[in-house]
């Protein structure tokens, strides 16, 4: 009916204006007196006691609280996870790469755990400046050496700084995405959480049985 | 007494925050009125059917992400099915299924987003736009789930997709189904009976629907002309013969037939994915590597194959020379074809309105200038 149009419209716009927000606030979060009592971990009196300069801040609106965003494991996320153990060199991954930001060096000389005397990495560099995280490397790999990682703060002031080498992927912490490893998935391995340091505990990449994809299907629905 | 005035060219663009993407328009008014349109484009080439002649078929699914960015799952759709053609590959069941859902569920947020930025330019700055947007967050949250990405998603590969849906997927899924109702709801609750709606865009930028056939424009702006043309129920591709569902037509073809068909759209595709959900089967989700390699090398020829995608119909060509990579691609894209009518659309309209109708086809520059 004429009329009524404009009025139901901004009776919707009302139904929204008292709902919970969506929007996240990344990476703080402002928070109350209470709020910043429970991120400290005691409670509102003891925190105003021991703590009164914070008290105040928070008080005045000026503590802030880091968050973590919601994310899924599978998340194709930055800082690869790489296994060096697993590593034969096999260069699948770079070659797969769809723009060929993976070099790699080797020589021979190495005692593969699973695949025994195999090559040894010199180079491993990936310039993750240009990569875009498509996942097809990982998906290549045939030994489950590499990783998709499930951070993305990486930015830095100068391109070079974001070739990732060997030695900074040995280093970087273990923090595996579930992307094409449905090992990770079964274990209901949370990233966000955990970490896996050894590759022991990584698990290998084997298609379950149809059986096994049946009783997953009944269970979950 | 008649104000006498003078044409004037304005250039509008390319980056003007209402032409949905970096693109030119040279207008020259006459007052209010339009006189004559130039669009020139072409600012967002990046040469993606050249850049495919040098990459191996799975590794061109990253390139058609990036065409039609708003609506990634059905380029992917499309173009495996145009490697499929070509190499021979028969789909897996599961995988078939599961891509369908994707598809779907990219149309709907692709809709939201051209439903969204139409009241945009209608001048509801922010808060309707919003309304449409947090929907589509949370599709692209399903999108995550299932593929790690939630707008460069590759999550097709040769014969199905790369990995099963994970565990509580299909929960999220079902509750999400009922919000996409809610929020379909609630848009139409306040556009559907707005009279401010009504009169921006009722009765604008009108196209006969024998112009738009000749100029063989696709999608919802035909159907919004009473042209009962979908290639889903046309020409079925996938497992679409295996679905019921409505054919959305409006008569008018005017800026608002165009915007209720594409939310009656979204609404139907909320029934497709049920009978999707309903009627998928466990199983593998990709043929195994035996039967398709990582590295296909399909038969010389040459193969088409259109979908209808959320803009229109969207096609891939391929040729191949027997190698690994392809020897041309070409893509349909239903964006840059729907352009061709803009001066029919704009010339003899007013100033107010055309953005309204530029938004109203859809485009998106990333599919225009690939
Ligand atoms: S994620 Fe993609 S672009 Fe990045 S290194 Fe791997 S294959 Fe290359
Ligand atoms: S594909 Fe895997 S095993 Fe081969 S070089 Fe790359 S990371 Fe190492």
């Amino acid at each position: 009916m004429i009329g009524l149009g404009l009025p139901r419209g901004f009776l919707v716009t009302l139904k929204n204006f008292v709902r919970a927000p969506v929007t996240v606030q990344y990476p703080d979060r402002h928070v109350g007196l209470f709020g910043a009592a429970k991120e400290a971990g005691m409670n509102p009196f003891r925190f105003v006691v021991k703590r009164p300069v914070d008290s105040i801040k928070a008080i005045a609106g000026l503590a802030t609280v880091p968050v973590a965003l919601e994310q899924s494991p599978r998340f194709r996320g930055n800082e690869f996870t790489f296994y060096e153990d697993r590593c034969t060199a096999c260069a699948s991954c770079a070659k797969y790469c769809p723009l060929g930001i993976i070099e790699i060096v080797s020589v021979p000389g190495k005692i593969d755990a699973q695949e025994g005397e195999s090559y040894k990495l010199e180079v491993f560099d990936i310039d993750i400046g240009r990569c875009m995280f498509c996942g097809l490397c990982v998906e290549a790999c045939p030994y489950d050496a590499l990783h998709m990682g499930t951070k993305f703060e990486r930015s830095t002031y100068v391109r070079d700084e974001l070739i990732v080498t060997l030695d900074e992927l040995n280093a970087a912490e273990k923090k595996p995405s579930s992307f094409y490893r449905p090992q990770f998935e079964e274990n209901a391995f949370d990233p966000y959480t955990e970490t896996v340091d050894d590759h022991y505990d990584a698990g290998r990449h084997e298609r379950p049985s149809d059986e096994d994809l049946k009783k997953k299907w009944v269970d979950e629905r | 007494m008649a104000i006498k005035t003078q044409p004037v060219t304005v250039n509008l663009g390319p980056q003007h925050p209402s032409t949905h993407g970096v693109f030119r328009l040279r207008v020259m008014f006459d007052g209010e009125e339009i006189v004559d349109v130039e669009p020139v484009f072409g600012y967002l080439h990046r040469g993606s059917e050249k850049l495919a002649e040098e990459r191996t078929y799975t590794q061109i699914v990253t390139l058609t992400d990036r065409m039609d960015y708003v609506s990634p799952m059905l380029n992917n759709q499309a173009y495996m099915l145009a490697v499929e053609k070509l190499a021979g590959i028969e789909p897996t069941q599961r995988g078939v299924w599961l891509r369908m859902i994707a598809a779907e569920l990219q149309r709907i947020a692709s809709h939201l987003v051209a439903t969204g930025f139409l009241l945009q330019d209608l001048g509801a700055l922010g808060t309707p736009l919003i309304y449409a947007m947090r929907e589509r967050e949370n599709i692209l949250d399903l999108f995550e789930m299932l593929c790690g990405a939630r707008i460069t998603n590759s999550y097709l590969r040769p014969g199905g997709v790369f990995m099963d849906a994970p565990t509580g997927f299909w929960l999220a899924l079902d509750r999400e189904l009922v919000d996409i109702v809610n929020t379909l709801d609630e848009l139409e609750e306040y556009l559907s009976g707005n009279e401010i709606v009504f009169s921006r865009t009722k009765g604008t930028a009108v196209l006969a629907p024998e112009l738009l056939i000749n100029a063989s424009i696709t999608g919802p702006m035909l159907r919004a002309s009473g042209v009962d043309w979908d290639l889903r129920h046309r020409n079925p591709y996938d497992y679409y013969d295996r679905i019921e569902f409505k054919r959305i037509l409006h008569t008018a073809s005017d800026n608002y037939a165009r915007y209720w068909v594409r939310v009656q759209e979204a609404r139907e595709s909320v029934n497709i994915i049920r009978q999707c959900v309903a009627q998928i089967e466990p199983g593998p989700v990709r043929p195994s590597f035996d039967d398709v390699p990582r590295l296909i090398r399909p038969p010389k020829g040459d193969a088409y194959v259109a979908i209808e995608g959320s803009k229109g119909e969207l096609g891939f060509y391929l040729v191949s020379d027997g190698g690994i990579a392809p020897y041309r691609m070409h893509v349909r894209a239903p964006s840059l074809i729907n352009l061709t009518l803009l001066r029919d659309m704009l010339i003899g309209g007013l100033f107010g309105d055309l953005f309204v109708s530029f938004g109203s086809v859809d485009l998106n520059m990333g599919e225009v200038d690939r």
